[in-house]
């Protein structure tokens, strides 16, 4: 029997197209077929790019025989639905932007191109990426390829999905306030948040300007740092992209961390911390230690505030960025509108899901006049101590250590009712975002319930590399049989 | 009773920066619909606004130039409402740190310098153009005036009348025109006056009701969109009535304000820092290089033109009017003109020439060295100034030099007094009866003869050498 | 303080340019009502001295030169259109006060 390239990892597969063992053309066709046998199931693609993707595996095999390959050359990827790209749709699975094709390609994508990417299509995500679960989407509910009654997580949890199961090596996601590390973590795979303005968000369409951020979901810590080094890196069109240069990530991954000083942060690790994400956590911490690393204890005493502080500034930024789709120059329009009011209000009535609608609200309310100050300024005061706190502990350790979610995936339609429930799911993953530092969520084995769970690595602004030198080294050590998702 | 009214200006002025505030799309708003727009300036989704650092250079120039203190640090926020010529339904502006505040502009109105504050300078950005000619029941949208960089001057509640504002308005554009920022065009909305009036009985503090005059195309139609609105409303305070906080709109047809309708709701802009573009610092080194790139301004230049040139204050503020004129003037001034001369030959003729040609100063095909060597051939007397008019339009459009054309045309003056003794004798003998006259006291005769004579030379005879000559003459035969 | 009312929720809808039906908006007093009242635990926080955190990075005067790039083609600019002209982005009639 054939080897089953669509599980192998991107280098896995450079390796490969560079032995002759395998050609683009053929992995890119064995992941469509992969797709359409799978997708059914999993629904995590919601535009699927056939032709061009074949048309550019076969490009990439012909960069593989030039020997001009990069390492991401040939290789096949998802994209989440909110990165524009002029092939195909970019509709951020929300019916306002259904049809919508991007003039432009964003950074990113153009990027991946440069590299030699084999882009597969795009895949679901909560709307606008205003959720935790992906059931927000217009489109489609993305199921949890461990267990198809519970939910991937959001909001790229198409992202998360394609990748662990095997629909595509890697996916690029988005993530403002968990929305890639929660949903690596309740699908088993690698997800990670650089630091703010490491990566353009040209062609990111906006939800949180402030917080949002492109980063990678790969089968293991290597690809991710691969990824890395073809997206990262300063863009002219992105005011808030860092002009830093941007070192080789792979020489972060030395399995080594002897001197690397974890910081468990004392808020994380209550009584409230679920017994089976806890044993799986404290076993990730005892293999670091058993690597040379030191646990110290720091400090994280803002965090019981993070959240409030999140809702606030994420929604008052959405309010405005949304504002936008109002069906004058793109999207889907209200029918037969007599005037101007009508158009914005039934286009935007009839073309947002709830959900956004219940963020657009919140985030205008805390803007309005009398409550700016009580609500919006108030939040950045407390984001900049949120912040604060992150620069004090660092001077204890070199990362922090944390599960990446309290509990492992729940059940499709357990918290949709229940905005504020789901909110306080990403408890350990925004604060993160709002002191702008880098992250991973990294697999860190499965629960009773048989569903995976998620160890975070946090980072100094920048300092990605020792997020990734953490991340590899227990990955590399962890010690057990990882196994595959329970599909076909 | 006595009113007095209180008016504060906003005055949108575009800059002309060569790409727009946040995109690399070009500024020219007249090309033809949807042109100039690219993903940003169309607010489609995923584009990121990134700022012009001309368009920061030139603000924080017309903030020297109107005397404000620079913000050292400042910051672009967002301001959101719902219009369709807002391609992001939030326009990107500056809320509580502009990048310059607290100046003030001198006017002249009546001979009287008087201050006016200036408030603040933001800048922001332009919208979109709708149209409403288009037939059928849609408004068209143009976005190639969104994103246009746009400065925002308020002025203090300083003005007292339409005369003031006039006189305002004008002494603003002179400035901006003079820092070159800005063409200033009314009519193609590149600069936009509202004003804000209210009146209130002399010697009251609190201000009145106000209301908003916008949307008025001229200067003078500001004026007497002012001055109608303070008589509306001391005609509905006298009698007895309210004035209504609204938006009027000025019918230059009809010459009043019309209401255009008070807005339902009180604005609520949920103004909030942008977070897509980073905070603004001026520090003195920045500003310091910017105010040595300040051109000198027309107040001190006109007060120079005074004290240097000798000229009247009424020469001295036509001249300096604009940049362009008084760049022309010194180039004539540098090319030996006596300033006097030069002053008037530019005011009165070129000016009317080029009026006709509707040329602007700037655009004048005489070059000022060649009108300088043209006042220098009737200083040293080689032509008349009759002569030097009829030639200027052939000068002005031949390009030839004033010497080559006038020996061309053998237009040069007869200064030969042996020449014109033989002629004046002819002239006197032509016209006994005012001979006569002057012979017998009437000095006015002699301008008769005079004229005679010029006419009997076509025009090239020196007029000073031919009245004396005709003087003596005159004399001689008495004796 | 989070004291959200029916009212609020149709001046903040209308800012918003939303239409709600009558139970959505029922639904948002009592959904909005407890995300506010979660979100007034920031009182107890003390912010005296404390600047806001208006950007994500320490970064400042971040600008273009003043070039001018290719625009898009109409076609393009016009592409998405709900309705267009060809040259316009067309809209219902806007009159005065809109
Ligand atoms: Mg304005
Ligand atoms: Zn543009």
């Amino acid at each position: 029997m054939d080897r089953e390239w669509f599980r192998m990892t991107a280098h896995e597969l450079a390796d490969a197209f560079r032995n002759g063992d395998t050609t683009a053309e053929a992995v890119a066709e064995e992941h469509l077929a992969r797709i359409e046998k799978i997708d059914p199931q999993v629904q995590a693609y919601v535009d699927v790019w056939q032709e061009s993707a074949l048309d550019a595996a076969r490009d990439a095999d012909a960069r593989i025989r030039a020997g001009t390959a990069t390492p991401l050359t040939g290789v096949p990827m998802s994209l989440k639905d909110l990165l524009c790209s002029t092939e195909g749709t970019t509709t951020c699975c929300s019916h306002i932007l259904d049809g919508y094709r991007s003039p432009y390609d964003a950074t990113v994508v153009e990027r991946l191109r440069e590299a030699g990417a084999v882009v597969l299509g795009k895949v679901n995500m909560d709307e606008f990426a205003m959720g935790s679960s992906t059931e927000n989407s217009a489109r489609q509910t993305t199921r949890n390829p461990w267990n198809l009654k519970c939910v991937p997580g959001g909001s790229s949890g198409g992202s998360a999905a394609s990748v662990a199961a095997d629909e595509a090596v890697y996916s690029l996601g988005s993530d403002t306030g968990g929305s890639i590390r929660q949903p690596a973590s309740c699908c088993g795979c690698v997800g990670m948040k650089p630091t703010y303005g490491r990566v353009s968000r040209y062609g990111l369409v906006a939800f949180a300007s402030s917080l949002d951020q492109i980063g990678p979901f790969t089968k293991d810590v290597r690809d991710c740092a691969l990824v890395l080094n073809a997206i990262c890196g300063h863009d002219k069109r992105d005011t808030t992209s860092a002009n830093l240069a941007v070192p080789d990530f792979t020489q972060a991954l030395t399995g080594d961390v002897s001197g690397l000083r974890i910081g468990l942060p004392k808020e994380y690790y209550t009584d409230a911390l679920g017994g089976d994400v806890r044993d799986r956590v404290e076993t990730a911490i005892d293999i670091l230690k058993d690597r040379g690393a030191t646990p110290v204890e720091v400090s994280l005493p803002h965090t019981e505030y993070a959240v409030a502080v999140y809702y606030i500034i994420c929604t008052a930024e959405a309010s405005a960025n949304l504002a936008r789709f109002d069906g004058v120059r793109y999207g889907q329009r209200a029918a037969n509108v007599k005037d101007v009011r009508e158009l914005y209000h039934q286009t935007k009535s009839a073309g947002f899901g709830l959900e956004v609608q219940r963020r657009i609200m919140l985030g205008t309310y805390v803007l309005s006049s009398g409550y700016y100050d009580a609500y919006y300024l108030k939040a950045q005061k407390a984001r900049s101590l949120i912040a604060q706190d992150f620069t004090k502990a660092f001077e204890h350790c070199d990362v922090i250590v944390t599960p990446t979610t309290p509990t492992p995936a729940f059940r499709i339609g357990e918290k949709i009712d229940d905005p504020l429930q789901m909110y306080l799911s990403d408890l350990f993953t925004i604060s993160t975002n709002l002191a702008a530092l880098p992250a991973i969520s990294v697999p860190c084995g499965l629960t009773t319930e048989q569903l995976p769970a998620g160890l975070q690595v946090i980072g100094r602004p920048f300092d990605e590399t020792a997020v990734l030198r953490t991340a590899y080294a227990y990955e590399q050590h962890r010690g057990f049989d990882w196994g595959r998702p329970p599909l076909g | 009773m006595n009113y007095e009214a209180v008016i504060g200006m906003e005055v949108h002025v575009e800059l002309n920066t060569r790409s727009k505030v946040f995109c690399g799309c070009s500024t020219n708003f007249h090309a033809p619909p949807n042109t100039n727009v690219c993903p940003v300036c169309l607010g489609m989704p995923g584009t990121l606004p990134v700022l012009n650092r001309q368009a920061v250079e030139f603000s924080v120039a017309v903030g020297l130039a109107l005397d404000c203190s620079i913000s050292r640090w400042s910051k672009m926020d967002r301001k959101n409402y719902f219009y369709p010529d807002l391609a992001k339904n939030y326009q990107i502006s500056q809320y509580d740190l502009p990048l310059s505040f607290d100046g003030a502009i001198n006017i002249i109105v009546g001979g009287e310098t008087k201050r006016i504050g200036i408030t603040r300078a933001h800048l922001e950005e332009d919208t979109a153009r709708n149209t409403h000619t288009l037939g059928g029941g849609d408004s068209g949208v143009d976005f190639n005036r969104s994103g246009v960089p746009l400065l925002e001057i308020v002025s203090e509640p300083d003005i007292r009348s339409g005369a003031e504002a006039y006189a305002y308005l004008t002494a603003l554009k002179q400035i901006l025109q003079y820092l070159g920022v800005s063409d200033c065009n009314m009519e193609e909305g590149s600069l936009r006056a509202e004003a804000n009036i209210s009146i209130r009985p002399v010697g009251q503090e609190a201000f009145g009701v106000k209301t908003e005059v916008k949307n008025v195309a001229s200067f003078s139609g500001t004026q007497k969109a002012i001055e109608y609105e303070i008589a509306r409303q001391r005609q509905i305070l006298e009698n007895g009535g309210a004035i209504t906080q609204e938006t009027r709109g000025w019918d230059a047809d009809r010459g009043i304000t019309v209401s255009q309708r008070s807005k339902e709701s009180a604005h609520d802009y949920r103004y909030f820092p942008e977070p897509d573009l980073a905070p603004i610092v001026v520090d003195t080194a920045w500003e310091e290089q910017i105010r040595a790139g300040l051109p000198e301004l027309p107040q001190v230049r006109r007060a120079r033109f005074e004290e240097a040139f000798g000229l009247s204050p009424y020469d001295a503020g036509v001249l300096t009017a604009s940049r362009e004129m008084a760049d022309y003037f010194e180039a004539v001034v540098e090319a030996k003109a006596p300033p006097k001369q030069a002053a008037n030959w530019i005011m009165g003729d070129v000016q009317a020439l080029l009026t006709y040609r509707e040329l602007d100063i700037a655009d004048c095909p005489l070059a000022p060295v060649e009108l300088a060597a043209m006042i220098g051939l009737i200083e040293n007397g080689t032509i008349s100034g009759k002569i030097a008019k009829d030639i200027l339009p052939e000068l002005m459009d031949t390009g030839k030099s004033a010497q080559d054309l006038i020996e061309e045309k053998g237009l040069v003056q007869i200064s030969d007094a042996d020449e014109l003794v033989t002629v004046a004798r002819e002239v006197i003998a032509a016209n006994p009866g005012p001979a006569a006259d002057y012979r017998a006291g009437k000095a006015k005769a002699l301008g008769f003869l005079v004229g005679q004579l010029m006419k009997a030379t076509k025009g090239k005879a020196n007029p000073k050498l031919a009245n004396e000559i005709l003087a003596r003459e005159l004399g001689s035969s008495e004796d | 303080m989070a004291q959200i009312t029916l009212d609020d929720v149709d001046y903040v809808a209308g800012l918003a340019q939303l239409t709600l039906d009558e139970a959505t908006k029922e639904r948002l007093v009592g959904e909005l009502g407890s995300i506010l009242a979660y979100m007034d635990k920031l009182n107890a926080l003390d912010t005296t001295g404390v600047e806001p955190m208006m950007h994500a990075l320490d970064m400042t005067n971040v600008y273009r030169e003043d070039e001018v790039i290719e625009s898009l083609d109409r076609e393009a600019a016009l592409m998405n259109a709900p309705k267009t002209d060809g040259a316009y982005f067309l809209v219902p009639r806007i009159l005065e006060g809109d």
